[in-house]
């Protein structure tokens, strides 16, 4: 159980390269790129955990009471939100990408024409 | 280079990074043993030094403020990186005059919104407006703060979409008020962290006067104002990023009448 | 006994996750793929607030159920081949 977590978070990090590296469409790309972003969110959490913690809000309980780490929570909280915006702009450059080659095939997409 | 060797390449690549990591991972604590020391000495200075009982949102606008700063600004960049270049694409697309917008959906040989869907989606437009309100306003207190408050906020704009109204939609998010909106809530942190060092302080610190019930909105100097532009800010880049999208795919459907009035509605 | 049962539920969530990441990845279809994508961050959103995390629970619930797939979906409808 103690290293459960960072098992899980390798498998995600390499099932998430693996659909990066064998995918024939852009968009399924950039999905796959949110899936191995996800995994950075599952590690920040799981290294901050202290068993028997409770969320650090003391609205109502003692701020002497035993809690899990707040710094990784608020580092994961902005980032979630954050890579959704750049995630938009990879979508707007799948998009140019399709306007002028007119495919989405990374095969086929050529980088650099003349 | 062949699809076969390229996985191929693939294995051995990610297995030597999967062999290095579990070797990093074995040194650590286990899972739920974390040893401090950053984490347990804010939980014990937190509520006292900032009276805000969410200490989340106290190390995100207080203790950490600056790198909400930079996250704020990428999310800024990105938004405007966006509406840069969609609406490059959209200058380059329109040769005929701009037509007022119509609902181009008309005369489409695809399933119209269903009723429930509309319905539900107008139903839960003003609870989601109210909720993300009240989610950007109470970052001191409770499992709140700006950047939820924010895309709440946005949710209830883009229901306003699925529930059919798109022309009221974009009536709704001029692009020179989301422009405006975003800036403001982006300039104001930065300003607000520039207030400080007009009075002596770091940048960025707690200036203002802090109360004396731990929690409440007045109580916690500027981590509810900062909280409240970053909702500001967050809502006005997804509206905005939504929108322009939007824009996107009603224009391709603006410029194809012909073929579809010539199929009728047929399925 | 409380902790027990805390351990075995973030276990279950895990593997769960792990099982959601490699559905997302193997599905091909566009339409089909945002769909999993917005269970997968449900998901996710379940096991962030298993590690009591109600923040962050928050923050993926709505944007990776709710925003991302509905710009996903724009994209897919704007690179659609015109029928």
């Amino acid at each position: 159980m103690t290293i459960l977590p960072f098992l899980v978070v390798a498998w995600i990090i390499a099932v998430g390269l693996y659909g990066l590296v064998t995918s024939r469409d852009l968009i399924h790309q950039i999905v796959c790129l949110i899936v191995v972003q996800s995994s950075t969110y599952v590690l920040l959490l799981g290294v901050g955990y202290v068993t028997g913690g409770v969320a650090p809000y003391f609205f109502d309980i003692s701020p002497h009471a035993k809690a899990v780490d707040p710094v990784v929570q608020a580092l994961a909280l902005t980032d979630v939100v954050v890579e959704a915006a750049v995630t938009a702009l990879l979508l707007s450059f799948a998009i140019q990408a399709h306007k002028r080659f007119g495919t989405l095939d990374p095969h086929e997409l050529a980088p650099f024409k003349g | 280079m062949t699809p076969r060797q390229r996985r191929w390449l693939f294995a051995i690549a990610i297995a030597g990074f999967v062999a290095c990591y579990l070797w990093a991972f074995a040194g650590l604590p286990g899972f739920g043993h974390y040893p401090g020391p950053y984490g347990p000495e804010i939980l014990k200075r937190a509520v006292g030094e900032t009276h805000a009982t969410g200490v989340v949102s106290a190390v995100n606008f207080e203790y950490r403020a600056f790198d909400t700063v930079g996250e704020e600004f990428i999310l800024f960049t990105a938004a405007a990186g966006m509406s840069v270049v969609l609406r490059r694409l959209r200058g380059e697309s329109e040769h005929e005059p701009v037509q007022p917008p119509v609902d181009a959906a008309r005369g489409r040989d695809l399933p119209a919104t269903t009723s429930a869907v509309r319905f539900a989606a107008l139903a839960l437009i003003g609870p989601t407006a109210v909720i993300g309100w009240w989610l950007a306003t109470h970052a001191q207190a409770n499992p709140s703060g700006g950047f939820q408050g924010g895309v709440v906020l946005a949710t209830s704009f883009m229901l306003l979409y699925l529930s059919g109204e798109s022309i009221t939609f974009r009536r709704l998010s001029p692009t020179t008020l989301l422009d405006a909106a975003e800036a403001m809530g982006a300039g104001g942190f930065a300003a607000v962290g520039l207030a400080a060092v007009a009075q002596g302080l770091p940048y960025l610190s707690n200036f203002l006067p802090l109360g004396h019930i731990p929690g409440a909105i007045t109580s916690s100097g500027t981590i509810a104002l900062i909280s409240f532009l970053v909702g500001i800010e967050v809502a006005s880049a997804f509206v905005l990023i939504t929108g322009e999208l939007l824009e996107q795919t009603l224009l391709v459907r603006q410029r194809k009448p012909e073929p579809e009035a010539a199929r009728g509605g047929g399925g | 006994m409380r902790g027990a049962v805390l351990d075995v539920l973030q276990a279950t969530v895990l593997v769960l996750v792990a099982a959601g990441a490699t559905l997302v990845v193997r599905t091909r279809d566009r339409v089909r793929l945002v769909l999993v994508l917005s269970a997968y961050g449900m998901l996710l959103a379940i096991l962030f607030f298993v590690f009591q995390a109600p923040d962050v629970t928050l923050s993926e619930l709505t944007v990776g159920a709710v925003a991302l797939p509905l710009i996903l979906l724009l994209t897919i409808a704007k690179v659609r081949k015109p029928q």
